[in-house]
């Protein structure tokens, strides 16, 4: 415990300068739209409790704002308001509504029905009324509601990073990707002592009296906007082309690190989730994405790849693995694993994504489509000699794989065939095999060198450069560690790569990500 | 001073008020007197526009208040509620120098004018710097009589004021209301449910019901001249309390013997209640009044015995006794 806390604070040193700029970013994230929520919603709820008939659908419509989840309503915002600020200022500010009509209505219609009535007698008007006995009198109640926007605020903002707006979700949703607790926990405690820290202001100002409640309410919007002014400092800069990349790649040696060392790559970058990140590239929201070279959306958005000139990807070469007693109990499965072997290169792989994903054909479909194209195709034997059990990953890809491989065992030998398909992630993968649950599964052979095998840095640096070494590394190093055999490599390479959209890469005429610093650098 | 004429108010089919018509003479203190529901508060709330009629006019020396900006007709209108009605983000001071303030006096006026009311009210000056949920009942209304005569309205509106305090200080403020010399100059209309508050401050008291008048007079003419039966029934409790506080001394002048004076009497004006006379024995030892009439240079001399006879023999001339 002491040990993790020890590495936490050096972490939060040595990220000093992205931690103040995120949690910068977060205050003002969170201030902006609470301004505008207050500017929108205050004279809101003031007029719902002039037209009590209009109070009712007024709730209504912001009550069910508040129910839509917070990453829907920003994936809504994208097509409408594209990424970055814009969209979750106004996703946020939606959230904010609710509290601040609410506990304004709730207030104002509280006020003492005869202090009203006395103020009306004494022959004040109705703006006096409102700005002199309504609003100073309702106004602990309307603080209430600031107070829970705050919050709310606070904890929603961290999802901007989803969208490229930055804030602390860029370390908590990095963390997360990386299995990286102290990047997580940079994130989180700033972000939860963010929401501490406003909610105790924000409660003092509710306490105090009445009296002092006027200077406080003259502070307040001074003291937001400053706050909100927050979110401006740290994008005072920017660049000719935008990069967007996931919280994953941000944080990886194989990502924007070795971008950065390996080619001195400068570019403006924001934080995205890979969700949306190809959509925003298709959009012109952003230039250069980091993706998988075989994504379905390359060919739905019409991008392209760039080459990694000085190979700081590794290669993930995709091949079946098997256990080495499988391959004993089944002496014919090898050979008809093989059948693929070669068979399917980057362009068709991503073709095949390409129909599962956007498509939406059923991956078994597309694997007995692609069999029958390439004459390999023969109908099942109805097997009775043993069953071979097959795995997959979660993702579209693996699914189609598993689906070949079913078809060919099926198809060329007498064993039956049992899948395990969609098998959470790389480690759940791979303790099914090494426990005996799983016979064989598709595994890249970058997820084997630095997932499995955990490489030390020398070895890697020693085979990445070249395909071939790493999959002489991991075959050799898997059939020594743990008794399984890789068979041979489909062909295509599923790595991270750059990508730009076709159209934007041929004007600028950027083909490898030497040609895109070359370009950055000009001026 | 007030002209009423044929007002009306219908909420909905309901008729609230129902084409009623009074005048209020300067100085006078009017009481609107009936059950909940009678329209007597619509009544008063329609004076100031706080309620707009349906029908009918309201006159203010004379001007339509109709023709005057609502806010202007009421900064010079007091207006006295019964829950008070005071700001409670507002000092004691502040509360009183709202209508001031509308009226941009300055500073100095204002305080001076406040003090002076303070001091007017029994209110010590410690309090000009209080929040009003710090005071007592007794003490926020008196606030709030002072708030509605800071600026020395020629009228004086005031809806059940002393309805939400306790007997005790009921009748303590009550007492210092009449009293107090800043009322007796002005016009007031007053709401009250309370029949015994009606005879003790009214001038003349208005009775109504189902949103008309049944009865307007003075206190003596409703119970010895009363209109009808409701008049006689709404009057039934405590006759005799009541009939005590509507006789003046005035009113029973001829049957008081006219005696010279003995040593040690109370002096008294003719215009006292009959109710307050016999009040003034408890006081004192002594057994003798000492009367002055209210117009004429007379004087009446009257221990107990004499008096109580006086008071029977008034009563016995009213025709409907």
């Amino acid at each position: 415990m002491n040990e993790q806390q020890q590495t936490l604070w050096q972490f939060m040193a040595q990220q000093s300068d992205k931690l103040l700029t995120q949690t910068l970013q977060h205050i003002g994230l969170t201030f902006i739209s609470l301004i505008i929520a207050v500017l929108i919603g205050l004279p809101l709820g003031i007029f719902i409790a002039r037209k009590r008939k209009l109070s009712g659908p007024v709730l209504g419509v912001a009550g069910v704002l508040q129910t839509i989840p917070s990453i829907a309503l920003l994936g809504f915002m994208i097509p409408l308001l594209g990424i970055g600020a814009k969209p979750a200022i106004v996703a946020l500010l939606l959230y904010a509504l609710l509290p601040i009509i609410r506990n304004t209505y709730t207030g104002l219609t509280g006020v003492d029905a005869s202090v009203k009535e006395a103020a009306v007698a004494m022959g004040m008007s109705k703006w006096q009324i409102l700005f002199k006995v309504e609003l100073p009198l309702a106004m602990p109640v309307i603080l209430a509601g600031i107070r829970t926007a705050t919050v709310i605020n606070v904890g929603v903002a961290t999802l901007a990073s989803y969208i490229a707006a930055g804030g602390l979700g860029e370390f908590i949703f990095g963390g997360i990707s990386l299995n990286n607790t102290n990047m997580i926990l940079a994130g989180a405690i700033p972000a939860a002592l963010l929401a501490i820290l406003f909610d105790f202001l924000l409660s003092r100002l509710q306490d105090l009296n009445l009296k002092k409640l006027k200077t406080a309410a003259a502070i307040l919007p001074v003291l937001l906007l400053i706050l909100a002014c927050f979110y401006f400092i740290p994008s005072a800069y920017g660049g000719k082309l935008t990069a967007g990349f996931t919280p994953e790649f941000m944080g990886r040696q194989d990502g924007n690190l070795g971008l950065r060392s390996k080619y001195g790559l400068k570019i403006h970058t924001v934080v995205i989730s890979d969700a949306v990140m190809y959509k925003a590239c298709f959009e012109k929201e952003l230039d250069v994405i980091s993706g998988y070279s075989t994504d379905g959306r390359l060919k739905a958005y019409g991008l392209v790849v760039l080459d990694d000139d000085k190979k700081i990807f590794p290669p993930y070469y995709a091949a079946p693995i098997v256990r080495d007693d499988a391959l004993q109990k089944f002496p014919e499965l090898e050979k008809t694993l093989n059948l693929l072997s070669g068979k399917i290169n980057d362009s068709v792989m991503t073709d095949l994504n390409y129909r599962t994903d956007y498509l939406h054909q059923t991956p078994e479909r597309v694997a007995k489509d692609f069999l029958v194209a390439h004459n390999l195709y023969q109908p099942e034997r109805g097997g009775s000699n043993g069953t071979v059990r097959i795995g997959s990953k979660i993702f579209g890809e693996q699914y189609i794989l598993a689906s070949m491989y079913t078809i060919l065992i099926k198809g060329y030998t007498d064993y039956d065939v049992a899948t395990k398909t969609g098998l959470g992630g790389t480690k759940i993968c791979f303790d099914a095999m090494t426990n005996n649950q799983i016979d064989l599964y598709p595994e890249y052979t970058g997820t084997g060198l630095l997932a499995i095998l955990q490489a030390s840095q020398k070895d890697i640096d020693a085979v990445t450069g070249d395909k071939e070494k790493t999959y002489n590394y991991v075959k050799n190093e898997f059939e020594r560690r743990y008794h399984i055999k890789w068979l041979q490599p489909l062909g295509f390479n599923n790595a991270y790569a750059l990508m730009m959209r076709k159209k934007q890469a041929d004007q600028l005429g950027v083909k490898t990500i030497s040609n895109l610093k070359q370009y950055l650098e000009r001026k | 001073m007030i002209k009423i004429d044929h007002l009306s108010k219908s909420f909905g089919k309901i008729k609230a008020v129902d084409a009623i018509s009074f005048e209020v003479a300067e100085g006078e203190n009017l009481i609107l007197l009936g059950t909940s529901g009678c329209g007597k508060t619509t009544t008063l709330k329609m004076i100031n526009r706080l309620i707009d009629p349906t029908g009918g006019k309201v006159f203010i020396n004379g001007e339509n208040i109709m023709d005057q900006s609502p806010e202007l007709l009421r900064r010079g209108i007091g207006y006295v509620l019964q829950n008070n009605g005071l700001f409670p983000h507002y000092t004691v001071a502040e509360n009183i120098a709202i209508v001031p303030q509308l009226l941009n006096w300055d500073k100095k006026q204002i305080e001076r004018r406040v003090s002076e009311l303070l001091e007017k009210l029994h209110l010590d000056k410690k309090y000009l710097s209080v929040y009003p949920n710090e005071l007592s009942g007794g003490q926020q209304q008196r606030v709030g009589l002072a708030r509605a005569l800071v600026a020395d309205p020629p009228v004086l509106l005031m809806d059940e004021p002393f309805g939400a305090l306790d007997n005790v200080t009921r009748s303590k403020i009550q007492a210092e209301f009449k009293a107090l010399d800043e009322l007796k100059r002005k016009t007031i209309v007053m709401v009250t449910h309370d029949v015994q508050e009606a005879f003790e401050l009214g001038d003349r008291i208005c009775l109504m019901d189902k949103g008309k008048i049944v009865q307007i007079g003075t206190p003596a003419e409703l119970l010895f001249n009363p209109a009808n039966a409701f008049v006689k029934d709404f009057l039934k409790e405590q006759r005799l309390q009541l009939e005590f506080k509507a006789l003046r001394l005035n009113d029973i002048w001829k049957y008081l013997p006219s005696q010279t004076p003995k040593q040690g009497s109370i002096n008294l004006h003719g215009d006292v209640s009959f109710w307050s006379a016999i009040e003034s024995f408890k006081f004192t030892s002594t057994e003798h009044l000492h009367i002055k009439h209210h117009k004429k240079d007379e004087y009446r001399s009257a221990g107990f015995e004499e008096l109580m006879a006086a008071f029977y023999q008034y009563k016995k001339q009213q025709p409907h006794e």
